[in-house]
């Protein structure tokens, strides 16, 4: 029984050295990929501008959930004016940043692991072994930086739909007053809130991507091996984000 | 190459949208606006006694209309005052030398701002020039406990001297006089 337990902290510990492993290997080929822009640029494309639909339509409907159960909280008080702060600070700092990474390892996270899981089992990663071209730099890195860069710019359209969202139930649909929705957000929202935000959707980022190229560059090469690791991305990916919110949050109060 | 046009411009319009979302969030969302490149401004200090829970970028005000911003926040750790550097809008550039500035709170329990009450004279203060009256900022806590130590006085004094609890009583309301002195 104990001997089981050690066997599996152990086993992970293992996994935590070589994700952080191909972590490094993944940096040190980052310069040399940057050179061979239009590959990081074709997977900025496929991981963030095809996530666009589905972040923008939850942000909307986050928002507006947002919107409606903050002012029947706020109501209570007779602040509801205070709506477009709460909102504001919410999106923002925390459902803007977790939603997004969330959403991401589901939408682009899953597709990544899967395309790098079968090139592996169609031999592709081989043969591009044999003639000499280094698939780390050549597919890994570039879907990597892609998630990397698509990460913070999709968590802010997901909080600038949000915020629409929630002025949309509260403004138009619940009669909150337009100008003392913007202003009491303009005064309850600072700079750091926002950097707290771009620093939380960068971590998650990297944490999705790696995670993501990770378990789809050394899946077990059949189509079972293929579908675990999409399994493991998501789920690996969630927790993963949940936890790192959870430290980033506490650091920066 | 037509692919890889339609292509980058996706990519292109992708990153651009999520630099306006950006932009937007920085800019809209938060008080700072496009302080950085707003209109011309000028800065004035007052140095106070307490400054309670006043904020970087709370408003500075005159006769409610808001001419400027809070715009850093420093100890003078020789007079043991709080000086408060304010940006204010070079517009708003004939504030009389003996003017006033307060600090008053927004609503009941809002935050803290800066109110400036004109002075009469015929000088006007300069760029880095310095507010000499200045009132502290009205915390609420003291108010509180001097109120709660009227109260257990009168309740005090309803009761027998023998009472245990009127030693005490006495006590805090002697702190709350001093303070108020």
């Amino acid at each position: 029984m104990f001997k089981e337990l050690w066997e599996s902290f152990t086993d992970a510990l293992e996994a935590l050295g070589s994700v952080v492993h191909f972590l490094f290997r993944l940096l040190v080929n980052t310069p040399r990929a940057l050179l061979r822009f239009s590959l990081i640029s074709q997977q900025i494309f496929n991981s963030g501008a095809f996530s666009l639909v589905i972040i923008m339509l939850s942000g909307l409907f986050v928002g507006m959930v947002l919107g409606i159960q903050g002012f029947e909280l706020l109501q209570r008080f007779g602040s509801e004016e205070a709506l477009g702060s709460a909102a504001a600070i919410g999106l923002v700092k925390e459902l803007g940043p977790v939603v997004t990474a969330l959403l991401f390892a589901g939408r682009a996270g899953t597709a990544l692991a899967s395309e790098l899981g079968l090139m592996r089992a169609t031999d592709q990663i081989s043969a591009m072994e044999m003639m000499a071209v280094d698939p780390i730099l050549r597919v890994v890195v570039p879907r990597f930086l892609g998630g990397v860069i698509s990460m913070p710019l999709l968590a802010a359209i997901f909080s600038v739909i949000g915020i629409f969202g929630a002025q949309l139930v509260g403004v138009q649909f619940m009669g909150v007053d337009s100008g003392s929705f913007w202003s009491q957000m303009r005064a309850a929202v600072g700079l750091s809130d926002i950097t707290e935000g771009i620093v939380k959707s960068m971590v998650f980022g990297v944490a999705c991507s790696l995670i993501a190229v990770y378990q789809g560059y050394y899946a077990t090469p059949t189509a079972e091996g293929v579908g675990r690791a999409t399994t493991r991305t998501v789920v690996t990916s969630a927790v993963v984000i949940l936890f790192l919110d959870y430290l980033i949050t506490a650091a920066f109060l | 190459m037509r692919k890889s046009r339609t292509l980058n411009l996706g990519t292109g319009s992708f990153v651009l949208l999520g630099f306006a979302a950006l932009f937007f969030l920085t800019t809209q969302t938060t008080s700072r606006g496009l302080s950085w490149f707003g209109p011309p401004h000028y800065e004035l200090i007052a140095k106070f006694d307490n400054i309670g829970d006043l904020k970087i970028g709370a408003p500075v005000s005159m006769s409610g209309v808001e001419i400027g911003r809070v715009d850093k926040i420093d100890f003078d750790s020789n007079e043991y005052k709080a000086v408060v550097s304010l940006r204010l809008n070079a517009r708003y550039d004939k504030i009389p030398t003996d003017s006033d500035a307060s600090i008053y709170t927004q609503g009941l329990l809002g935050g803290k701002f800066i109110g400036l009450t004109a002075g009469g004279a015929d000088t006007y203060l300069q760029d880095k020039g310095q507010i000499d009256f200045t009132q502290s900022a009205f915390v609420l806590e003291n108010l509180i406990g001097q109120v709660l130590a009227n109260f257990t006085k009168s309740k005090a004094d309803e009761q027998t001297p023998t009472d245990a609890k009127a030693p005490a009583a006495t006590d805090t309301k002697a702190k709350a006089t001093e303070k108020t002195k």
